[in-house]
C-alpha cells in the first residue's frame, strides 16, 4: 500500500461517518457599500508607516520623478508594461545593484491598507520588488476595494500573487514592531486620482 | 514527532523550574501583554469578528469531514500546474522525501521559512545527517538556532529573549556582525539583513512550509512579516514544501475568512506585511509539495479531539494563557506550547511518556484561550476528555477507587462520614507519603463534626 493509499483509507475510517457540517457566511462579503474609500485607504497605508501621495491622474509623472529625487535613486528598475507616459521601462539586470523599484499594482484593499502585485504588466517577477531596499508602487482609484472579499474577487489565483502591507518589519524582539528586514525598507505609494 | 525533547521530565517539574527563572517571566510577561493589546484592538475594529470566527471553525469542519476529496483535489490541481506532489505518513517518510529531494539537486545547503511542520518532524536535524545544512532565515527561528536554543512560542520562537540577550547570542555566534551592535531592535534587524543577504542571493534550494493550501486551485499560501519568506519562495530554483494535511481549504473564497482571522490573532496587525500566494511551479521553479500526516489522521479519528485539528497556528491561545505566561514554552517539551500544544501534543504522540501525559492538566481551564481562539476551538473541553484518557498516578487511581466504592452506595457514605467526623482531630494538615502530592499546594479542608445528612435527620431539616 503506497503511503498516499494509506493516508486515505486512515482518513476514510476517521470521519466516513462523520455527519457534514454547512458554513454560515454571516460576515461582510464582497459589495459591501463605503463612503471615501481613497482617504480610507491612504491612512490605513500611512499606518503601516509608509509614505502616501494622494495626486491628480495627470500628476502622476512628476509624482514618481519627484520620489526618486528625494530618495536620490540612479539606478531605477521599471519592470515591462509599466505606463510609458508616467516613466520609461528600464531593465536592470543585476537586482542587488539597483536604488530603487516601481510599479503598478493589481488591486489595492482599504481596510488592510494592503497592495497586491499580480506578476502582470507594470509588475514584473516577484523579485523585482523584493530585492531593492525601496519600492514605489502606483494604485489607480479604480483599483482600490473596501475589504478582503473584493479583493480576492478581483485576482487570479494562476498568477503569482504578493499581498504587501507596509514596508518588511518583523515583531521578533520584544513582540514589537520593527520595519526593514529583508524586503524594502522603504515603501512609498502614490494614488492616482 | 521530533527527537528533540525525548526524555525531557513531565510538565510540573519544568514549570517549577521555569516559574524561578525571573528573567523569562518577566520577558514573557512584557511580550504577552503588548501582543495581547494589539490584537484586542484589531480585532475589536471589526464588526463581523464573530460571524467571521463562526464561518472559519465551519469551514475547518467542513474541509476535514470532506479531507479525502479535497486532499485528491489539490494533488490534481497542483500536478496540473506543473508541481509534484509527495505523500508522507510520518516523519521519517517526509524527511527521507525531503532529503532525497535535496541531494538530486546536489545541493549541500538549503535556506529555510519558519515552518511549524518542518520543526514538528525534526527536518533539520534529519538533513544534517544527510549532510545538508539548514538555515534558518526567520529572524526568532536565527536567535534560537544561533544560540543553540528550543523554540518557546509557535510565532515567535525566541519570545523568551529580550534584546539584550539577543545582541549578546549575535556577538557570539554571527560571524560578521559589526562589532559596535547596539541592542536597538532596529540594530539587531539590520545586522540579521546583512548576515543572511548574500545567502538568499546564493540559496538554490528553499523549504517552506504553508499556512493555507487550496484544494479547488491548488494555491499555496505563506504569510509572514520580515521578506524572509519571499527570498525564499521566489528565489531559488527548487522550492519544497511541507504542509500538514489540515492545512487545506476547500475554496479560493474561503481566504477572504482567513486572512482577515490569522493576521488579527497571530501579530494583531490587521494584515501581516507580506503573503505570498503560488499554483504549481512559477517562474521557472521546480516545486514539490510533500503532504504530510504525522498522527494527523489519528487525531481526526477522535471526536472530542480532532477539533485541534482546525488550528491556524495563530498563537492567540499561548499569548492569553496565565500558564503559558509564567511557565513559558519550553516547559512543554514540544513544538507545539501552551494550550494548543497542551491538546495537540497528547494526540500527535499519543500518551506514552510521563511528559505528554502531563500535558493535558497544564492548565487552570479558565477557558481564555477559547474566547480568543479565531476557528473557536474549545480547548477546556478537549483537556478534559483526554485527562480522561491520561492514565493517573497510582496513589491517585487508588484513592479515586476507594472514593467510588464509598459513594456508590449511600449507608457506606453514612459510615464513612461518621467515622471521619470521630476522626477528625486526627487527621493532619498535611498527608503523608505519596499523598503529600495534594497538600503541598492545597490544605486538607476541615471535616465537620456531623455531615448535613445526620443533621437533617436529627433536626428534621432544622424544625426541632
Ligand atoms: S488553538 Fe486557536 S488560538 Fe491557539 S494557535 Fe490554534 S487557532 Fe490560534
Amino acid at each position: 500500500m503506497t503511503s498516499r493509499d494509506l493516508i486515505l483509507a486512515r482518513i476514510r475510517a476517521a470521519v466516513g461517518d462523520a455527519p457534514d457540517v454547512e458554513i454560515p457566511r454571516g460576515y461582510r462579503g464582497p459589495g459591501a457599500e463605503s463612503d471615501g474609500l481613497i482617504e480610507h485607504f491612504a491612512e490605513r497605508v500611512r499606518d503601516y508607516r509608509a509614505v502616501v501621495h494622494v495626486v491628480d491622474a495627470a500628476e502622476v509623472a512628476a509624482a514618481i520623478g519627484d520620489a526618486l529625487a528625494r530618495r536620490e535613486a540612479g539606478r531605477v528598475v521599471v519592470p515591462a508594461g509599466f505606463p510609458a507616459e508616467w516613466l520609461a521601462e528600464s531593465v536592470i539586470e543585476d537586482l542587488t545593484t539597483v536604488d530603487a523599484v516601481v510599479t503598478t499594482c493589481a488591486v489595492a484593499i482599504a481596510e488592510t491598507g494592503t497592495i497586491v502585485l499580480d506578476a502582470g504588466d507594470g509588475m514584473g517577477r516577484r523579485a523585482l520588488t523584493l530585492v531593492p531596499d525601496y519600492h514605489l508602487c502606483v494604485v489607480r482609484a479604480d483599483q482600490v476595494v473596501p475589504g478582503v472579499p473584493d479583493a480576492l474577487t478581483r485576482l487570479d489565483p494562476v498568477r503569482p500573487l504578493t499581498w504587501i502591507s507596509g514596508p518588511s518589519a518583523t515583531s521578533d524582539i520584544e513582540l514589537n514592531r520593527v520595519e526593514g528586514v529583508h524586503g524594502p525598507r522603504t515603501l512609498e505609494v502614490i494614488i492616482s486620482i | 514527532m521530533s527527537q528533540t525533547f525525548v526524555g525531557m521530565p513531565s510538565f510540573p517539574k519544568n514549570a517549577a523550574i521555569a516559574v524561578q527563572d525571573s528573567q523569562l517571566r518577566f520577558n514573557l510577561r512584557k511580550a504577552t501583554r503588548t501582543i495581547r493589546g494589539k490584537r484586542a484592538s484589531v480585532v475589536e475594529e471589526l464588526p463581523d469578528w464573530a460571524e467571521l470566527r463562526q464561518a472559519g471553525k465551519a469551514i475547518k469542519d467542513h474541509t476535514l469531514r470532506n479531507l479525502e476529496r479535497y486532499l485528491v483535489q489539490m494533488e490534481a490541481a497542483v500536478s496540473a500546474a506543473g508541481g509534484t506532489v509527495h505523500w508522507a505518513k510520518d516523519a521519517e517518510e517526509a524527511n527521507r522525501i525531503v532529503a532525497g529531494l535535496v541531494k538530486a539537486t546536489g545541493e549541500t545547503e538549503v535556506v529555510k521559512v519558519k515552518s511549524m511542520a518542518t520543526q514538528e518532524i525534526g527536518l533539520n536535524e534529519a538533513l544534517a545527517v544527510e549532510g545538508v545544512t539548514a538555515y534558518e532565515t526567520d529572524l526568532a527561528e536565527l536567535i534560537v538556532q544561533l544560540g543553540d536554543d528550543w523554540p518557546s512560542h509557535i510565532l515567535v520562537p525566541a519570545i523568551h529573549r529580550n534584546r539584550a540577550e539577543i545582541r549578546e547570542i549575535f556577538l557570539a555566534k554571527m560571524a560578521d556582525v559589526p562589532a559596535d551592535l547596539t541592542d536597538e531592535p532596529k540594530a539587531l534587524a539590520d545586522a540579521a539583513r546583512l548576515h543572511l543577504r548574500e545567502r538568499f542571493l546564493r540559496a538554490k534550494v528553499a523549504i517552506s512550509g504553508a499556512n493555507f493550501m487550496i484544494a479547488e486551485t491548488g494555491t499555496l499560501v505563506v504569510l509572514e512579516s520580515e521578506g524572509n519568506g519571499r527570498m525564499c519562495l521566489t528565489l531559488p530554483e527548487t522550492l519544497i514544501s511541507v504542509v500538514g494535511i489540515e492545512k487545506l481549504l476547500p475554496a479560493w473564497r474561503d481566504l477572504e475568512v482567513f486572512l482577515q482571522l490569522l493576521p488579527r490573532s497571530s501579530t494583531g496587525e490587521r494584515m501581516n506585511p507580506y503573503t505570498s500566494m503560488w499554483t504549481g511551479a512559477v517562474e521557472g521553479q521546480d516545486f514539490h509539495l510533500v503532504l504530510l500526516d504525522n498522527g494527523r489522521t489519528d487525531v481526526l479519528a477522535d471526536e472530542v479531539g480532532r477539533q485541534a485539528l482546525r488550528c491556524i497556528r495563530c498563537s492567540a491561545c499561548l499569548n492569553v494563557c496565565p500558564v503559558y505566561e509564567r511557565a513559558g514554552g519550553h516547559a512543554y517539551g514540544s513544538v507545539y506550547p501552551g494550550p494548543i500544544g497542551a491538546i495537540l501534543t497528547p494526540q500527535l504522540r499519543g500518551m506514552d511518556t510521563a511528559l505528554d501525559r502531563s500535558l493535558p492538566f497544564a492548565s487552570s481551564l479558565c477557558g481564555a484561550c477559547y474566547d480568543v481562539c479565531p476557528v473557536a476551538i474549545d480547548i477546556p473541553s478537549v483537556l478534559v476528555d483526554l485527562r480522561a484518557k491520561a492514565r493517573h498516578p497510582r496513589t491517585e487511581r487508588i484513592g479515586m477507587a476507594a472514593a467510588g466504592w464509598v459513594f456508590n452506595r449511600s449507608v457506606r457514605l453514612a459510615r464513612a462520614q461518621r467515622f471521619g467526623g470521630r476522626m477528625r482531630k486526627l487527621i493532619p494538615k498535611r498527608l503523608p507519603g505519596p499523598m503529600s502530592g495534594w497538600t503541598d499546594t492545597r490544605d486538607l479542608p476541615d471535616i465537620p463534626q456531623e455531615s448535613f445528612r445526620a443533621w437533617w435527620d436529627r433536626t428534621e431539616g432544622g424544625a426541632r
